[in-house]
This record gives structure tokens, C-alpha cells and sequence, in this order.
């Protein structure tokens, strides 16, 4: 009997450690926002990231009156760092859609304690990703231009353009991530809103979690709602990505114009994504001393995701050059060798290798994976990794053009720098904030971890049961 | 403990939903409306000018062709704004002591334009050039109305891209004979389709695609 849980235990590890009741949950998690003093490292994390984030202000304010012209844009290499960050950000916040939806779908319990922070990533970077395309246009008051509307022009979209798919893919993505978002936090919001003592927070938590009482009905809408948005989210896991990958493999530039780019891209963006799932949760699990909900059984299963989609993605690489190669195309040729060993950005394809082919190849080993120290380290040069796999596909396709006499070099300026760290910090304030105002962890689905939620067909009861027939 | 919200909370968040819906549609009507109006437009808005000039009793009563003012219209981008020295061709004879003409010979005495409020103004980023309208069977009146009967002159249409755009993708609707292009009384819906079908090809117009193709007029 006891060797029948060990092998249970080894197979289906508990999701949540310790002894936890219902209550107990409860207090954990909501005392973060309710009762628990705000750590001092809160308000110096905090503080520099909000800080960073003026720079994205300042620089865009700069932007906006000077024009684009402040970025190292040049020509051939329209597409600098607008876009690199931009597919990076985007890619970034896949992981939280996959882990909440198409986890959910699959059954895995192990989502349940960071699906609502790795939504809340998606959601921030979605805001951060969207920036760039919209601050790329160069006029973006006339962002609308894009919609199709009555418009006085007369005209329609161009919808054979992958960059308009672009713009509803984009914008589906951020609509959807934030009804699933909220939808799942209400519940929760409700649970703060009970516990709340003071009135104003009493009263901002009563009125977004829309009037939830837990009747039976409530909760009967919610899991269909729930299903529902989990349903439309599945989908857009794979779509966004790979529609982000047409902006590149439609057009007929050597390095872009590639048939393996929409599932390459998706790969990457779910192993970016892990990467920062990963680099929130190892100091949230540390700080607010979350080891019980996100144990090590979690890190080891991102982990294993990490490892999996990495080498999907260093499969990407192999076959771009293999294509290179194999099509014997002078153009393709000359752009993976010129990538790869003659181009003045041969390093920057070797770092990528090392940051997304040899780094990850710790992962195999346990003791790394349940380390978290190593699964930080890792997950930051798999973040770089990921900007630096953009940076080469896009500028070093660009920087060589079809006619030698358009060839340069692109080097961002200040301002493409204060930008895009700009957007970290204003990501991380984002974070900061939301750790500090709402439920890190879902209360009430954790809650359906804990042994006392399954009553039923737990052996357990079931051996009361028979005690008290016999007896 | 005391209820949070009060009951009428209900109703309100259920109203907010139709609530949103309706303001939503609303505003997107308001916006197609206010958007072709004419308060931003300027269209059928009559401009007051310098001096008091009727095209309705220059073209309409005394039959001064289009051209004999606007002399460049056949030829160049601009039709032309007539000098003074055109209006003292018979002014200087006829109503030559009139104060309402003050102005005119001022201008010719002084050696200085009149200055003449714009009535159709094209944005710049828009390459627009009348030669070729007018000598591609377009005429005068199918942009600027029926001048003849204005007593002073107003825009007959929105100017807007939609407007352009509507007769560059169906331009043989629009066409007339060369000898009806100066006359503003001239309908060429009258004519029949094969009329109108062989005028398209007796002015060599170019494909829909060509005429629609962002670089027609924004180069």
C-alpha cells in the first residue's frame, strides 16, 4: 500500500506542498495584497523599474516630435529595432496564453498556481509589444488608418498585405488575453473584496468582481465562460506567431522568405516565453515565500517545456542552413554563409547559438532543472538569446540587399536603446504593481488542488467510509 | 455587514452593457456623418470675395467661355487666376465708373493682384493637374457644378478621397464629347452606354487599376 503512493507520488507529484486547508490558501495568497506589509524590496524594484519606464515616456515624447528619424533605421535595414523588439515582446507573451489555455484544455494541473501571473506577462507584453509597430508607422494618430471603417477615403484595407493580418491578429490576441485574464480573476477579486478592510479597496474589488456571490449558477457560467475563452485562446497561440512570421516569410527576401518560419516562430516564442515565466516566478516563489503553490515539481516541468521548444528552435536553425545549402540558390547561399561566417554580424549568430543551442543543453540534467539559481541564469540568456535570433533575422537579411550598392550597416542610436529598455521597465512596473494589487496565484483554483477538494474518490475518505459499514 | 452596493447596481451593470453597445453604434454613425459634413468639408459654403464677381451673369448671361479667364486650364496643372489687365479688357469700357468695380481698377491702377479667397482647395500631398482631365473628355462641371448659374461660387463636391476615387474607378460614366467639356449645363449620364463606352476609347483612358494605383496622385 505505502509503495503504491510512493510510485503515485513519483508519477503524479502534488501540486501544492505543506499542509494547506482552504483557509489557509486564502490567507497565503490574499494576505500578499491585503494584510502583509509592503516588503521594502517591493518599493526598490518598484522604484527602478518605474524609473527605467520614464525613459520609454521621454523617448516617445522625443519621438513624436522629432519623427523617426531618431532611430538607426537606415535603408536597406528599414526594420531595425522597432520590429526586433516587437516580435520579441509578442513572443514573450505567448507562454501565458499557452499555459492558460491550451494546459487547461490538456488537463495539466500543474497550471493552475502560475497561470494568473504568466497571463498578467502576456498581457504586459502584449502593451509593450504593441507599441513598436504602432511608434514604426511614424504618424501614429492615424493608427486607425488600419481599421476597416467607413472611411472618407474610400478605401479598404489591404487584407493580401500579412502586416494587416498582423494588426487583427495582434489586436485579437490582446482583447481575448484580457477577458480570459479578468474573467478568471473574478472569483478572486471577489475572496479580496470579502476580506478587505479597508472601504475604498472594499469597494474597487466589489465593483470588478462584478457582483460574485460563488452561488452555484455563478460558478456554472463561469466554467463555461471559462472553457469558452480557453477555447478561443488555444488557436491563437499557434495563429499570432505564425502570422507575426508571414511579415517575414511573405515577402522574397533571402533569410525571411522560409516555409519552416510559422512554426520555428511559435517554438520561439513559447521557449522566450518560459524563459520569462521563469525569471517572475524563481524571485516571486523566493520573496514572497511561495514554495508551497510553486514547487519544485513546477520548475522542473518549465524547465522540461524550455528544453523542448529550445531544440524545436535550434531544428529552425539547422534547417536554415541546411536550405542555404540544399536549394543552391546563390542568394540563399550567400545569405546563410554571410550570416553565418563572412558577414560583418557573424558573432551575433554565434551568441545566439550559444544563448539558444548551448545553454539550454544543461537542461537535460536534473540538477539543473531543480536549481533555482541555474533555471534563472538560464532563463535570462534564453531571454537574449531570443532578441539576438530577431536581431539576425532581421537585420542581417536586410543589411545585404540584392544590389550590392544598397548594402550598409544599421547601429541603433541612443534612442533605440532608451526604448527598448524603456518597455522592460515599464513591463516590470506593470509586474510590480499587479504583484502588489491583485492575486499572484489563483486562490480559489489552487484551492481545487488541496486533498480536501477531492473528497470523493480519494482513498482516504473512502477508507472511513468502509470503517464506519464494517463497524 | 452592511450590502457593498445597492440594489440598483444590478440594473445599472446590466444597462451598461446595452448601454455600451448602443454609444458605440451611435458614435460610429455620428462619426460617418460628421466626417462628410460640410462643416469640415466646406462644401455648398459660398466664400465672400474682394470683389463682388458673378459668374452666373459673366458665363451664364453674357456667354464668356470658361477659358477666356482661366486661360491655362487645357495646358497646365492650374487652371489659371486671371490677371486684372483680363477684367479692364472690358472694363475699362463698360462699367467704368462703377464703385463697385473700385476695387479692380485699384488693382490696375496700383499694380497689385486682387486677392481672391480659395474656394477648391486640394491638400498638397495630392498631384492633381487639370490639362488632363479636361482634355480626357472630363468637364468642368463635373467637379466645380454648374458655375453658370452661381451668383458666387461655392464647392459643389466634398473634395474628399472617396469623391476622387469613385470616378477613377468608373471614369466612362463621367465622360462627355469635346465640344460639351467648357459647357456646365451638359449631364453626360444622358448619353447612352455605347456613346459613353465609345468616348473611353477614343480618349485612350487607362485601366481601373492604373487610374486607381496610389501613385496617380499622390507621387
Amino acid at each position: 500500500m505505502h509503495d503504491l503512493k510512493e510510485v503515485q507520488k513519483k508519477i503524479y507529484p502534488p501540486m501544492v506542498e505543506g499542509k494547506h486547508t482552504f483557509a489557509t490558501v486564502s490567507d497565503e495568497i490574499g494576505d500578499i495584497t491585503l494584510k502583509k506589509k509592503t516588503p521594502f524590496h517591493w518599493f526598490i524594484g518598484f522604484g527602478i523599474a518605474f524609473l527605467i519606464a520614464q525613459a520609454l515616456l521621454m523617448t516617445i515624447t522625443y519621438l513624436l516630435a522629432k519623427g523617426i528619424g531618431i532611430w538607426g533605421n537606415n535603408q536597406p535595414i528599414g526594420w531595425a529595432f522597432d520590429i526586433i523588439n516587437f516580435v520579441w515582446w509578442i513572443g514573450i507573451g505567448h507562454a501565458g496564453t499557452l499555459i492558460s489555455a491550451i494546459l487547461l484544455l490538456l488537463n495539466q494541473k500543474w497550471r493552475t498556481s502560475i497561470n494568473r501571473f504568466a497571463e498578467a506577462m502576456t498581457l504586459f507584453a502584449v502593451a509593450c509589444a504593441g507599441m513598436f509597430p504602432l511608434l514604426h508607422t511614424g504618424r501614429p494618430w492615424l493608427a486607425y488608418w488600419m481599421l476597416p471603417y467607413p472611411n472618407v477615403m474610400g478605401m479598404w484595407q489591404n487584407f493580401r498585405s500579412p502586416l494587416m493580418w498582423d494588426v487583427f491578429a495582434v489586436s485579437t490576441y490582446a482583447t481575448v488575453s484580457a477577458l480570459f485574464w479578468y474573467v478568471g480573476l473574478i472569483p478572486d477579486l471577489a475572496t479580496l473584496r470579502d476580506r478587505a478592510k479597508n472601504p475604498f479597496f472594499k469597494f474597487v474589488y466589489g465593483l470588478l468582481s462584478m457582483g460574485w456571490r460563488g452561488s452555484a449558477r455563478h460558478w456554472h457560467r463561469y466554467e463555461i465562460a471559462y472553457l469558452i475563452l480557453a477555447g478561443l485562446s488555444t488557436p491563437l497561440v499557434l495563429s499570432v506567431h505564425s502570422i507575426v512570421s508571414f511579415d517575414f516569410s511573405v515577402s522574397q527576401l533571402p533569410g525571411w522568405h522560409a516555409t519552416i518560419f510559422p512554426p520555428y516562430f511559435v517554438a520561439g516564442a513559447i521557449f522566450a516565453g518560459f524563459a520569462m515565466v521563469l525569471i517572475l516566478c524563481i524571485p516571486l516563489r523566493h520573496w514572497y515565500k511561495m514554495q508551497d503553490f510553486i514547487t519544485k515539481t513546477h520548475l522542473i516541468y518549465m524547465g522540461k517545456v524550455m528544453l523542448a521548444t529550445g531544440l524545436i528552435v535550434v531544428y529552425g536553425y539547422f534547417m536554415e542552413a541546411f536550405f542555404g545549402w540544399y536549394s543552391e540558390n546563390q542568394y540563399e547561399s550567400y545569405m546563410i554563409q554571410n550570416r553565418i561566417w563572412t558577414g560583418p554580424y557573424w558573432f551575433m549568430y554565434w551568441l545566439l547559438i550559444f544563448c539558444n543551442g548551448i545553454s539550454i543543453q544543461f537542461l537535460w540534467f536534473k540538477r539543473f532543472r531543480e536549481s533555482e539559481f541555474w533555471l534563472f541564469v538560464i532563463s535570462v540568456i534564453v531571454s537574449v538569446g531570443m532578441w539576438l535570433e530577431r536581431f539576425v533575422i532581421i537585420v542581417t537579411s536586410l543589411h545585404r540587399d540584392f544590389l550590392p550598392a544598397n548594402w550598409a550597416m544599421y547601429s541603433p542610436t541612443m534612442f533605440d536603446w532608451s526604448m527598448f529598455l524603456g518597455t522592460i521597465g515599464f513591463f516590470f512596473t506593470l509586474i510590480y504593481l499587479f504583484v502588489r494589487f491583485l492575486p499572484i496565484i489563483s486562490i480559489f483554483e489552487v484551492r481545487t488542488l488541496l486533498p480536501d477538494a477531492h473528497v470523493e474518490d480519494h482513498g482516504h475518505a473512502h477508507e472511513h467510509v468502509g470503517d464506519e459499514a464494517t463497524a | 455587514m452592511a450590502q457593498l452596493f445597492h440594489k440598483s447596481a444590478n440594473n445599472i451593470a446590466k444597462a451598461s452593457i446595452v448601454g455600451a453597445i448602443v454609444l458605440a453604434g451611435v458614435a460610429g454613425f455620428a462619426y460617418t456623418v460628421i466626417a462628410r459634413s460640410s462643416y469640415l468639408t466646406g462644401r455648398y459654403i459660398e466664400r465672400q470675395q474682394p470683389v463682388q464677381f458673378s459668374h452666373r451673369h459673366h458665363v451664364g448671361d453674357d456667354g464668356i467661355d470658361c477659358r477666356y479667364c482661366h486661360t491655362t486650364v487645357e495646358t497646365t496643372a492650374s487652371a489659371g487666376m486671371p490677371p486684372t489687365q483680363t477684367c479692364m479688357n472690358c472694363h475699362s469700357q463698360i462699367w467704368n465708373d462703377s464703385p463697385y468695380l473700385e476695387p479692380v481698377r485699384a488693382s490696375y491702377r496700383e499694380n497689385k493682384p486682387i486677392k481672391w479667397e480659395r474656394v477648391h482647395d486640394l491638400p498638397e500631398f495630392v498631384y492633381f493637374n487639370h490639362s488632363i482631365h479636361v482634355n480626357k473628355g472630363i468637364g468642368c462641371s463635373s467637379c466645380h457644378g454648374d458655375v453658370a448659374n452661381m451668383a458666387s461660387v461655392y464647392q459643389e463636391n466634398t473634395l474628399q478621397m472617396e469623391w476622387c476615387i469613385a470616378c477613377h474607378k468608373d471614369p466612362q460614366s463621367n465622360l462627355r464629347p469635346k465640344s460639351e467639356i467648357f459647357n456646365t449645363a451638359f449631364d453626360p449620364s444622358t448619353l447612352s452606354e455605347d456613346e459613353q463606352k465609345k468616348l473611353k476609347e477614343d480618349y485612350k483612358i487607362r485601366s481601373r487599376e492604373m487610374l486607381t494605383s496610389c501613385s496617380m496622385c499622390h507621387r
